[in-house]
């Protein structure tokens, strides 16, 4: 069974900038995939040269075995794009753009139209077919674009920032969705700024950075390398004072907030046992910060 | 894509293109049809009456295929180069360019798009100019080949210019600065006949000269041009432009980073 994605020693440049400097990694097939960095990194290029929206200087990339170059037609037809920027006319209605893009993969009006009218209904975007996409919100916006590239039923899913600007509800409604195509079979790929949400979805990640993939592992490998991690404890009663707890960093924030730095070797059932014995009632606990955040921080300053 | 995939790849483009020049036709029809009847009323009615005839019709005769050739040419050619200059502005030929529509098809696609406008701007006008002349077509099927085939250059030399474009001033650039003396020049308003004999050799290398000239003698059995070589001359510059976009097209200069 081949790869869904094969990128091997891919490089581009813009004159004398290297925007990939010969990344190479694959995603398998069912996966979801995270493909995270910081803006500039070249997460944008490599998927423009995935979906054929940008020329790669050298190195191949292969969809389901398909050459992007030598057999780009059959390659294009597994790929659905869901792009950073929005990119359809915004004088056309809902629904044209949808069934023309369906159209522009060969697909005829009277197939194209019940398959819309499906994936419009179960992203929200039904009462909206008939409206002048510009009259849409960011969030409708984003989700026309995930309609429009599963139109064709593409085996590989490429979403490029999908949920930014998107208000919470809509993001965890396209999270329940997506997750829900993943289960189906579609392989999918993700780049995000939101990390909480590349660690929610995504099984497998590369990070890439200046062009170089920095990462290639899975979700769970990559968080075990965190050594420490933060909490926040609010207490139920005011804290006069916090008294030191040997071998654990403690850090009164104010009154009622008490920071909690933890190596991964350290049992957390120990600090609240102390805590607990200096009369300090835990009314909630929660991470500082994002895990993966906290890594991705780390690895991309290095 | 199998031909039946690629035959809907092209009439999806086609349609979007009709519903566009459809949709705004108060900017693309109206326009043409006010200002040919303008050019009826002062260069053939007005002026055309105090000049004597050329190769034996009347003046308002002999201009009107020029009249109706310039507006094919210039709203083919502004169809094709405002349309998918505006694809690549707001980005939507990402569409097609993700889509594995081969470039021969998008090619079709815009150009037929932009050549029945031409071809529904040439009626109208045609139908304006019944009120101030009666119709006389010599050739029909030279009248409608030379249109149709005027019509499919010119698309393409404006889908030529909307690759290149970068901004909305690129597009205007070369219909104010070469289109228009070409059509001026190209023996709309005149038969080269009238010119000194060097102006006359000058204007041989003005390809609207063959068009309008084919055009007319399908209206009139008249032309400054041998038909057979304007037609000739005709294909060799489509078949130049279409392999021109076919190539900027695949490899997507203008369209791709």
């Amino acid at each position: 069974m081949p790869n869904a994605l094969n990128i091997s020693q891919l490089k581009k440049s813009y004159g004398s900038l290297e925007a990939l400097k010969g990344i190479s990694f694959c995603v398998q097939q069912g996966d979801f995939f995270a493909l995270l960095g910081p803006n500039g990194a070249g997460k944008s290029t490599t998927i423009g040269i995935i979906s054929s929206l940008v020329n790669k200087s050298s190195g191949s990339v292969e969809i389901f075995g398909y050459d992007i170059q030598r057999q780009k037609n059959i390659a294009k037809k597994h790929i659905g794009l869901v792009p950073q920027e929005f990119n359809f006319s915004i004088f056309e209605q809902v629904m044209q753009i949808v069934v023309n893009q369906a159209g522009y993969y060969g697909i005829p009006r009277k197939v194209a139209v019940p398959r819309a009218e499906e994936l419009l209904n179960k992203l929200g975007l039904w009462e909206k077919r008939s409206s002048v996409a510009r009259t849409l919100s960011g969030g409708m916006k984003r989700k026309l674009m995930i309609v429009r590239a599963l139109l064709h039923n593409p085996q590989l899913l490429i979403l490029d920032e999908p949920t930014a600007g998107v208000d919470v509800e809509t993001r965890r409604e396209m999270w329940d969705f997506l997750t829900q195509l993943n289960t189906q079979g579609t392989t999918i790929i993700l780049t995000t700024h939101y990390l909480e949400e590349a660690e929610q979805l995504c099984k497998n990640i590369a990070i890439i950075d200046h062009g170089e993939i920095i990462q290639n592992t899975s979700m769970k490998k990559l968080l075990a390398q965190l050594d420490h991690e933060s909490f926040i404890i609010d207490t139920r009663d005011e804290i006069n004072e916090l008294q030191e707890v040997e071998g654990y960093s403690l850090q009164k924030i104010d009154n009622n907030t008490i920071r909690l730095d933890l190596h991964k070797d350290q049992n957390l059932n120990n600090v609240i046992a102390k805590l607990s014995e200096q009369d300090i009632q835990i009314k909630s606990m929660r991470n500082k910060a994002n895990r993966l955040e906290e890594l991705f921080i780390r690895l991309t300053k290095k | 894509m199998n031909a039946h995939e690629q035959f809907i790849a092209f009439y999806t483009i086609l349609r979007k293109e009709i519903a566009r020049f459809m949709r705004i036709w108060t900017q693309t029809l109206l326009p043409a049809v006010i200002s040919i009847t303008l050019y009826f009323i002062i260069f053939g009615a007005f002026i055309g009456s105090q000049i004597k005839p050329i190769k034996g019709f009347s003046y308002m005769q002999f201009v009107v295929p020029g009249f109706i050739m310039m507006a094919v040419i210039q709203n083919t050619y502004g169809n094709v180069v405002s349309s998918f200059f505006g694809t690549k502005f707001q980005k939507s030929v990402e569409e097609l360019l993700v889509s594995p529509t081969p470039s021969y098809v998008i090619i079709l696609g815009y150009c037929c798009g932009g050549m029945l406008r031409g071809l529904l701007i040439a009626f109208l006008v045609t139908a304006t100019s019944l009120i101030f002349e009666p119709l006389t077509i010599f050739h029909p099927l030279t009248t409608v080949v030379f249109v149709i085939l005027t019509a499919f250059l010119f698309s393409l030399i404006g889908l030529t210019n909307a690759i290149f474009a970068q901004k909305f001033d690129d597009i205007n650039i070369i219909p104010t600065f070469v289109l228009t003396p070409l059509i001026y020049l190209g023996g709309v308003f005149y038969s080269i006949e009238l010119l000194p004999n060097f102006w006359q050799k000058v204007s041989l290398f003005n390809p609207v000269l063959y068009m309008v000239n084919g055009f007319r003698y399908g209206f009139l059995g008249v032309s400054d041009i041998e038909v057979w070589f304007a037609l000739t001359m005709l294909v060799v510059f489509i078949v130049i432009f279409f392999v021109i976009n076919l190539i900027f097209i695949t490899r997507g200069v203008g369209l791709k980073s």
